[in-house]
């Protein structure tokens, strides 16, 4: 059993059966229900996903992998959700699972009880969250923050506005950032609460994603809705640290996704009487998204073996930075190769690369949103300098 | 079978006191970066007698079989023990050759009496191998040797010759590949394969000058070499499968090598603590932020690597497309190595051209010697761009390149 002898190593990967069941299911479900011809459809309408396919995924227990099993869910963690989202990736399978995920992970790290018992149960069998994090400024670091709640008696007075939350038009709940008192605080606040016209459609560059802005000036919501359970700042971390670690994991499907779209076509066109891909020039480029792709898989399997969604970042024990580290990596190096094999894509497809019909622009509008939210390449690299040099 | 993680604690906690006791002091002179480079007497009884005495200690070959001089035990063991030489950065086990490739080769292939001939002098570095498989006209086209073999009775007569011969002057057996019948549909099936001894008549090696200066490699003339039939491995004619195989422990593809470290590791860590030191701008180099960028990119890469290792070996996550980290290790490596001494001169300002020799040179000079030395790897073996035709047809199933 490998998975036995990785454990008596404590290796630095650890990929357990239940990863392994999750992530063939996943393959299967995602190649079947996501066709890139579905995929296309769904770029027009309202969601990113339909509620039935949605309601299909809730049944297959996938939203409460990472939720303990008290709260409904099964209690694995997000190394799980991990083997889960990158086959999505591979199909260009849009969703609110990242969101909703990550949704529960704060509400289990920062809510109190109440909140815990109200909220993990339904987010584990189907209801919807968005994370409304990022803001006007474009600025990666989620601490910056000009969104503000200011305590009236029993109620918060927010304002200000978020951008890039996305699937809020699906979205039952959301998960909110804003300065309090010049601190960041994280509140929850429901769809039923927003004012018509609070949220906006956004026209973003990745078209299977379903972005919206929401604006929160002159909205009102009871002052239990903060998440005090725990330092917010940390949270935050943690929560920027988790979004990467599953966009790694899409990055890397999509990466896959897309060297094969384009391997299709390079061993099925002929130009000058041979198939294209005998020519070293497109060959040997292939060969560079391959092994980008491989180092990118093995930084985000050792990162989902590491990472764990905390609120003491502090360096407990001796793992400190370690899974920051392990994260970023592994989000720099998925952005790389992912950019590189889908920019390669559309040149390899010549004339074809160059229209709506190529399935190869999906890719690298997906590759360009993931990088750009988040932190890019650079972005990661420049914190690790911090942290390992 | 496997070791429980205290005999495991156990083993490491005494290999590693083991090296930390053993380990040879600095000789006073530049050591080479591998068996390639090995370019002096005085290198070669260095690390001739530096392999012996890790071999006597019984850490080389741990998990070969115990009738022919291994260990008889659980690879894990030399796994740790060879783990331990990176880590300690001993010198390499010089007998590369045959420890890597011969050894497996014949161990997998060879009859017994091969196997008693050689397996223990491999590990002993009693007799220290050479591998013939390149030619003046033919370097990555393996398939096209002409070294000619002809049988005479019960003999092979070898005319012809072989380059880039690593330790060439100094081994006592080559494994060659050789033409022994030239009337065949393709090149691939006049091929025979021989374990042969160097040191007999007829063979003649001729040192060649590295770019780097140094000696290292030769020319190995043959001329009316004689050798008897029982020299072939596998069967005559079927060469070229035998090459195929020894290409695979070459590339370590396939497992069963003796183990040990084989070459000067270098590390970014190293290129870090450089970059405290060189000065930019009147600052430490390390606070540039370009530099600390690209620093950053060579750690990634190399714990990319690192990982990858670790990734190959659990079949869930290397399904996709098999074989891809182990046929791409090569070509990654390499390259890696490559950039790294190349970016390491960079951070030594206008010291970087300072040389091998120069009383000034940063670290006597290896980086620069390092970047030239690391051609070996991205060239010998079939260049990086020959590793990407194979990658690509391979791994990827792209056609075959005209």
């Amino acid at each position: 059993m490998p998975e036995q002898n990785a454990r008596i190593e404590q290796a630095d990967i650890l990929f357990t059966d239940e990863q392994g069941q999750l992530m063939e299911i996943a393959q299967s479900f995602s190649a079947n229900k996501s066709p890139i011809a579905s995929v296309r459809q769904q770029m027009t309408a309202d969601g990113s996903i339909e509620r039935d396919l949605w309601a299909e995924i809730a049944a297959l227990g996938w939203l409460g992998v990472a939720i303990p099993e008290e709260y409904g869910g099964s209690g694995l963690g997000l190394g799980e959700v991990v083997s889960i989202v990158e086959p999505m990736g591979r199909n260009l399978f849009s969703s609110p699972l990242i969101a909703t995920t990550l949704a529960a992970q704060v509400i289990l790290a920062v809510g109190d009880d109440d909140q815990k018992s109200q909220w993990l149960p339904q987010l584990a069998g189907g209801s919807i969250a968005a994370l409304a994090l990022s803001e006007a400024h474009g600025d990666w670091d989620l601490s910056n923050l000009t969104c503000t709640a200011t305590v009236d008696g029993d109620s918060l007075r927010l304002g200000g506005g978020k951008t890039f939350v996305t699937d809020a038009g699906l979205a039952d709940l959301f998960v909110l950032s804003v300065a309090m008192d010049g601190a960041p605080a994280l509140l929850l606040v429901e769809a039923s609460d927003l004012p018509d016209g609070a949220l906006r459609r956004e026209v973003v560059i990745d078209e299977t994603r379903r972005s919206y802005g929401l604006n929160l000036d002159g909205l009102s919501v009871p002052r239990a809705n903060l998440l005090t359970g725990g330092d917010a700042s940390a949270c935050l971390k943690s929560l920027h640290l988790a979004t990467c670690l599953l966009y790694a994991a899409e990055m890397c499907g999509g990466t896959a996704g897309v060297i094969n779209v384009t391997l299709e076509y390079l061993t099925t066109r002929r130009q000058f009487d041979h198939f294209i891909g005998a020519y070293q020039a497109l060959k040997h480029p292939m060969v560079d998204a391959l092994t980008g792709l491989d180092a990118a898989r093995s930084h985000l399997y050792h990162a989902a073996t590491i990472f764990e969604f905390g609120t003491d970042r502090s360096g407990q024990g001796g793992h400190g930075s370690r899974d920051e580290v392990a994260v970023r990596m592994a989000k720099a190096q998925a952005a790389d190769a992912f950019a590189f094999a889908s920019d390669r894509a559309i040149q390899f497809h010549g004339a074809f690369g160059f229209t709506y019909e190529c399935d190869a622009q999906l890719f690298r509008r997906r590759a360009l949103w993931c990088e750009q939210q988040h932190g890019d390449s650079q972005h990661h690299r420049k914190h690790l300098a911090g942290l390992l040099l | 079978m496997s070791i429980s993680p205290q005999e495991k604690a156990e083993f490491q906690a005494e290999v590693s006191a083991w090296f930390t006791e053993n380990r040879p002091a600095d000789p006073g002179y530049l050591l080479p970066q591998s068996f390639m480079e090995v370019g002096t007497d005085q290198q070669f009884d260095f690390l001739r007698t530096w392999q012996r005495k890790v071999y006597d200690a019984g850490y080389l070959g741990m998990a070969w079989p115990k009738e022919y001089g291994g260990g008889g035990k659980d690879q894990a063991f030399q796994d740790i023990a060879t783990a331990e030489m990176v880590a300690q950065k001993v010198p390499f086990m010089t007998n590369t050759i045959g420890l890597s490739w011969a050894g497996p080769l014949i161990l997998n292939m060879g009859p017994d009496a091969q196997k008693e001939a050689y397996i223990k002098r491999i590990l002993s570095a009693e007799d220290i191998w050479c591998q013939g498989f390149s030619e003046p006209d033919h370097g990555s086209d393996l398939g096209n040797a002409q070294l000619r073999a002809v049988r005479d009775g019960d003999e092979f007569v070898l005319n012809g010759s072989k380059i880039w011969t690593s330790l060439g002057s100094y081994a006592d057996f080559m494994i060659l590949l050789a033409r022994s019948n030239t009337e065949t549909n393709t090149k691939y099936e006049g091929l025979s394969y021989f374990l042969i001894p160097m040191k007999i008549p007829g063979i003649d090696p001729v040192p060649i000058k590295k770019l780097t200066g140094e000696f290292g490699f030769t020319q190995t003339f043959f001329d009316n070499v004689r050798v008897p039939d029982s020299c072939l491995i596998g069967e005559e004619g079927k060469g070229w499968q035998v090459a195929m195989k020894t290409l695979t422990f070459e590339r370590a593809v396939s497992g069963g090598q003796a183990g040990g470290v084989h070459s000067m590791q270098v590390s970014t860590d190293e290129v870090v603590e450089m970059a405290r030191h060189a000065m930019r701008d009147g600052h430490p180099a390390i606070e540039d932020a370009i530099v600390r960028d690209q620093l950053v990119a060579f750690m990634m890469e190399e714990r990319g690597l690192d990982l990858n290792n670790q990734r190959d070996k659990i079949p869930g996550l290397a399904s996709e497309w098999p074989g891809s980290i182990a046929m791409a290790r090569k070509l990654t490596n390499s390259e890696w190595r490559r950039r790294l001494n190349q970016f390491a001169m960079t951070l030594q300002g206008a010291n970087a051209s300072r040389y091998v020799g120069d009383d000034g040179a940063i670290d006597g000079g290896r980086w620069q010697r390092g970047y030239f030395n690391a051609f070996s790897g991205t060239i010998g073996g079939g260049t990086s761009q020959v590793q990407k035709n194979i990658v690509g047809e391979r791994v990827l199933g792209l056609p075959k390149s005209e």
